[in-house]
């Protein structure tokens, strides 16, 4: 059954998919029945990751960047495009309001375009535990491009740049002086950064600090396809490493304009990626990564089936009341699990 | 966390031409305080539109708002739609100014529950949750 299910998403069944979805998403073993079928074909698809602080104007891009992609201006077939789109679960009910699509309306009616909301559920990383499933779903089914929106993100959220080939960061004017562009954290994985909402007073202050902090990165300014040439980086003053200066784009997502930058930008990125091994490497990182965290989670739920909710219960009454350390308390609960 | 979880998820889309989502937003933010999923589209959705989401988002529920009295043309080719897309599991609930005399019919066709205003948004959510079991 799970097979034939799988079967069907290959062959562009919208409501196989659809369903595919929920079942990965709830975690269920029909569900990883269906992912087992489906990943052998996995691995075509280009994956972009939008990621930026709420109000930044992200969903908005998504919408133009997918109406881009579906309309080129070369007249060439347009690609199919999968939008995943996460927003955050209450800490406190499990609800949570997915309201991405509503700036999305002007993607509707067209079939070569398929959006999937989904809840965090709890994870903190500006993604969803499912979230690297879904993607693959959706690279199975066909789908060459898939923007995966994160939550509003802040700081430190950057498990997108583990599943995406290309990240954009989406900042927007007014959110901070030059000390912010310089903190670790976001600005570091983008492979692109937007400067959304550039018709806003204070945008060219944005796009120059954030120029700036560039130039720090990227000191000796050797930049690469200079003069349509791929150019050599000493990887001793280029901080990332991996030779690609990210672009700065002022955007107006609600209008359209800049967005045709923004996807040569993409186009750029993806021709690096692949024309060094840095595509590969990527791919390997992700799995990797996926693999890691399944791998844990796999632990966890082992650990929570072989141990009684009692002698947890026990345990974390003994923390609260002080008279064991949690530290000494979780080697008890593994011990005690027999793992 | 981690394990399987079956979450209710619910599209709240606003059918019609009239600009009023109060009643739309209130039920979105009671839901999510219910602990649901729910998937807000945002105005002025035609039935087309309203049934793409539905099918993309995977939703055991649809909840309708609708204040221009188009109810008697928007629902039938809603349910039609559904219909057409294998989506007969899914659920249709009503909300807003639905006269009393189209309820009957309305029910016939298939939708799970109709709401006025006033009614206490519990009401909703346990009618949602009897009908997701």
């Amino acid at each position: 059954m799970p097979v034939n299910h799988a079967q069907a998403v290959l062959n562009g069944e919208r409501l196989a998919l659809t369903r595919a979805l929920t079942q990965i998403e709830n975690n269920t073993a029909e569900g990883l029945e269906i992912l087992e079928a489906l990943f052998p074909h996995t691995g075509k698809a280009h994956l972009i990751g939008v990621t930026g602080a709420p109000g930044t104007g992200k969903s908005t891009l998504v919408n133009q960047l997918a109406l881009a992609y579906r309309q080129p201006a070369d007249g060439t077939i347009p690609p199919r495009v999968a939008i995943v789109a996460v927003d955050p679960t209450s800490p406190f009910t499990g609800g949570a309001i997915l309201g991405d699509r509503v700036r999305m309306q002007d993607l509707t009616g067209d079939p070569g375009i398929f959006i999937r909301s989904m809840a965090s559920r709890g994870s903190l990383g500006g993604l969803a535990a499912a979230t690297a499933g879904l993607v693959q779903v959706f690279d199975a089914a066909g789908f060459e491009i898939i923007i995966i929106e994160t939550v509003g993100a802040g700081q430190a959220e950057v498990d997108i740049a583990r599943l995406a080939h290309s990240t954009i960061v989406v900042e927007a004017p007014g959110l901070g002086d030059e000390i912010q562009t310089i903190k670790a954290g976001i600005l570091e994985i983008a492979d692109i950064l937007v400067v959304n909402k550039s018709d806003k007073p204070g945008a060219e202050n944005t796009l120059r600090a954030l120029r700036n902090m560039l130039s720090m990165a990227h000191p000796e300014g050797k930049h690469i396809n200079h003069h349509g040439q791929l150019m050599e980086i000493d990887s001793e003053t280029d901080q990332t490493g991996n030779g690609w200066i990210p672009a700065v784009l002022p955007t107006v997502a609600t209008s359209g304009e800049g967005i045709p930058d923004l996807v040569s930008s993409l186009n750029a990125h993806i021709d690096f990626l692949k024309s060094s091994d840095l595509w590969q490497l990527r791919e390997e990182k992700r799995l990797k990564n996926q693999l890691e965290t399944l791998l844990g989670t796999a632990l966890r739920s082992r650990w929570e089936k072989s141990i009684s909710p009692d002698i947890y219960q026990a345990a974390l009454a003994k923390v609260i009341k002080r008279e064991l350390s949690p530290w000494r308390a979780v080697e008890e609960l593994i011990q005690g699990a027999g793992l | 966390m981690g394990n399987s979880q079956n979450k209710i998820r619910v599209l709240i889309a606003k059918a019609g031409l009239d600009g009023h989502d109060r009643g739309a937003k209130v039920v979105a933010r009671a839901l999510r305080d219910a602990g649901m999923e729910v998937i807000y589209t945002g105005l002025r959705q035609t039935p087309e539109m309203i049934t793409e989401a539905a099918l993309q988002e995977d939703v055991h529920v649809v909840g309708l708002s609708i204040l221009s009295g188009a109810h008697m043309t928007l629902v039938p080719k809603i349910l039609k739609l559904l219909k057409e897309q294998g989506l007969d599991d899914t659920r249709l609930f009503l909300g807003g100014i639905i006269p009393d005399q189209d309820k009957p019919e309305l029910i016939k066709l298939g939708v799970n529950g109709i709401y006025g205003p006033g009614t206490s948004t519990q009401t909703i959510i346990e009618d949602i949750q009897k009908a997701c079991q």
